[in-house]
């Protein structure tokens, strides 16, 4: 009892802590001017609320039976049984949710997509392969400017440029990997981390090729089978979206559309990595993690098992970059900064390493709450950090741990 | 006949430290041969450099007429030769059945796009490489637990998957380090049985590290003594037994 009034003192102080800049601070306004107001009761009403829990926590939980939230799921095997059926219902109400959302909502969606996607690449590199790589961002540069150059200087559509962009991605993460992946562990992060900064300063400084800070604007938007979703048609002899289905024009189309293309980029990253996972590569990936030694010992190449992972992990990146310039119509280097490296990779370990599912929860949850809590943006990163370290200190594994497709053995 | 492993005059210095120095032996094939010496004698050092885990600093290590002494790892393993490790190296938060499927790996459709389309060729491969799996669990015994993560299992059980595993990559020649340590008698025996089978029904030579002296008499063929890196005797096992320079190296001078 003298060791849980300590832990839940020790709570409660660091709840005070972090709660008297969050909630201590009012900011009011009168008229024009600003000012502080010091209102702690919260703060300590909350310190009090944590104490109060930490104390009662074990005799709570041996009270209610130690009913953890994996309990009241089904069981794993009638869950594996409803999983085709739940996925289905679920990829379903994702096609149709748009046409029933706010305009702003599925913006915010098409963000968040762009991020699982993103999250589902670095996975492989990270997850499956065991490999930091802390320049993740540097990839999906190269997509991005792939799809914007290519636009500008031959006219190339974004359905041409995505697989050329995911190509080039994966040619820059093939060149990277050659020499880095003999590199382990603090290593190879610390020269992925420093990729990522030449290709972003390579970017920002080429003026003639990139536009240097200013960017490139004016990259057009994705056409379907040819239809612009713009207001009058801007190739000669075009005709807009809404002319040839006979509709009033509206910009809510175009946002849904690139919702729809970003939902089939995932889907279709899900169904090759799903693949890639049951194939020999990927078990060969997630043997190496475990133990390089053994696989070599085994006749497993370490480098071009390595490097396949680096290269495909780098093409999901590439791909999420085109998407990401046609989506935005401008891009410059300021968008491919390290911070967003750190949020990729935060994605994943906070998903729980491997797991899909996870990647996709936690991409959802980093990208969609940030926009839900828009007046505490001064303390995302606060809450942001806080996060981890709690996740770290009680669920290492990841909100949803990865449980791998085993390939079963008939008994 | 040539011999299946020709090891000559095999050497690695480490710095100033000279750990093996003027070692040869040979195993020709549905040989069972044993390494043995005191500790720190060099035996795992002469492993690795057969193995391809160091580059031997002199000497040479040719398998069925080929040098391999100088190749990476993996590339010896594809000539056919594989190995355990002294402490065991299992894929442990893989299935049972998944560090056997990966083993194979140099034996499977490994083709990305094969793989992703599921031609028929490659579903055959993967079928092959799951029924070669599943006859090594029978022949170790542990087809029950072919399904469960392979750190869960129990000692004696993780090690016989490391000879399982080794097995199904379809090797010439497989090197045991120490495969008995740890287990208890009961367990060794079943190891000596499992030796034995290996060569008698699989067509494979054995290599062999131990310490348990009473399994290496009953099943080698031929024991190579080293100590302080230098080869101290060789020969059958009633030979070695009655060796006064092998018996003064493990007894110390009397």
């Amino acid at each position: 009892m003298p060791g849980q009034l300590k832990g839940a003192l020790f709570s409660a102080a660091v709840m005070l802590v972090l709660a008297v800049p969050i909630l201590g601070i009012q900011i009011t306004t009168e008229g024009s001017s600003v000012s502080l107001v010091g209102e702690l009761h919260y703060a300590f009403i909350a310190a009090g609320l944590v104490f109060v829990f930490k104390l009662l926590e074990r005799p709570l939980s041996t009270l209610l039976g130690m009913t953890h939230a994996a309990n009241l799921l089904p069981s794993a095997d009638r869950m594996a049984t409803y999983r085709p059926a739940i996925l289905t219902v679920l990829i379903v109400l994702a096609f149709i949710w748009p046409f029933t959302a706010s305009r702003g909502a599925v913006d915010v969606a098409t963000l968040a997509l762009i991020y699982v996607m993103l999250g589902l690449g670095l996975n492989i590199v990270v997850g499956f392969a065991g490999l930091l790589d802390l320049g993740y961002v540097a990839f999906y540069a190269v997509g991005a400017y792939s799809y914007a150059l290519l636009t500008e200087y031959f006219g190339l559509s974004f359905w041409i440029s995505l697989p050329i962009g995911a190509g080039l991605a994966a040619l820059f993460g093939f060149v990277l990997g050659f020499p880095v992946l003999r590199l382990r562990g603090d290593y190879l992060a610390i020269v992925t981390l420093g990729f990522g900064e030449i290709i972003r300063l390579l970017l920002n400084n080429w003026d003639e090729l990139t536009g240097g800070p200013d960017g490139i604007g004016n990259i057009p938007k994705p056409t379907l089978f040819g239809l612009e979703f713009t207001r009058t048609a801007k190739a000669d002899g075009n005709i807009p979206f809404h002319e040839f289905f006979g509709l009033e024009y509206s910009g809510t189309y175009r946002v849904i559309f690139l919702y729809l293309l970003a939902l089939l980029l995932v889907l279709f990253t899900l169904f090759v990595i799903n693949r890639l996972i049951r194939m020999p590569v990927g078990r060969a990936w997630e043997a190496l993690r475990e133990d390089e030694i053994a696989s070599r010992s085994l006749g497993l190449n370490p480098t071009n098992i390595k490097l396949s992972a680096f290269t495909l992990g780098a093409s999901f990146g590439g791909m999420a970059g085109c998407f990401f310039a046609a989506r935005q119509g401008f891009i410059n280097p300021e968008s491919f900064t390290f911070i967003e490296s750190a949020i990729v990779l935060a994605i994943v370990v906070l998903g729980g390493m491997g797991s899909q599912i996870g990647v996709i929860l936690a991409a959802l949850a980093l990208t969609v709450l940030p926009e839900l809590a828009r007046q505490f943006e001064e303390y995302r990163m606060l809450v942001f950090g806080l996060v981890m370290v709690l996740m770290m200190i009680w669920r290492p594994q990841g909100l949803l741990p990865s449980k791998r497709p085993r390939m079963e053995l008939p008994t | 006949m040539s011999a299946l492993l020709s090891v000559r005059d095999l050497g690695m210095r480490f710095g100033g430290l000279l750990a093996v120095d003027g070692v040869s032996f040979d195993v020709n094939s549905g040989q069972v041969v044993s390494i043995i010496g005191p500790n720190g004698a060099g035996k795992t050092t002469v492993f690795n450099c057969i193995s391809g885990f160091y580059r031997p600093t002199s000497g040479q290590v040719s398998l069925l007429g080929k040098t391999i002494s100088g190749l990476p790892g993996h590339k010896v393993a594809r000539h056919g030769l594989v190995r355990t490790f002294q402490n065991v190296r299992l894929f442990r938060t893989m299935t049972v059945v998944e560090n056997l499927l990966v083993a194979q790996h140099s034996r499977v459709d490994t083709n990305l796009l094969t793989g992703m389309l599921k031609t028929r060729a490659y579903r055959a491969k993967e079928a092959a490489a799951m029924e070669r799996a599943g006859f090594w669990l029978d022949q170790v015994g542990l087809r029950e637990v072919a399904n469960r993560e392979a750190g869960n299992l129990a000692y004696g059980q993780q090690r016989r998957l490391e000879i399982a595993r080794c097995m199904v990559t379809g090797p010439r020649l497989v090197m045991l380090d120490e495969p008995a340590a740890g287990l208890n008698p009961n367990e060794t025996r079943e190891l000596d049985e499992l030796i034995l089978l290996l060569r008698a029904e699989h067509d494979v030579s054995v290599l062999l590290i131990e310490h348990d002296m009473k399994l290496v008499m009953e099943i080698s063929d031929h024991i190579v003594v080293i100590d302080q890196g230098r080869p101290l005797a060789e020969g059958t096992a009633a030979e070695i037994r009655n060796n006064p320079d092998v018996i003064k190296a493990y007894l110390g001078e009397s």
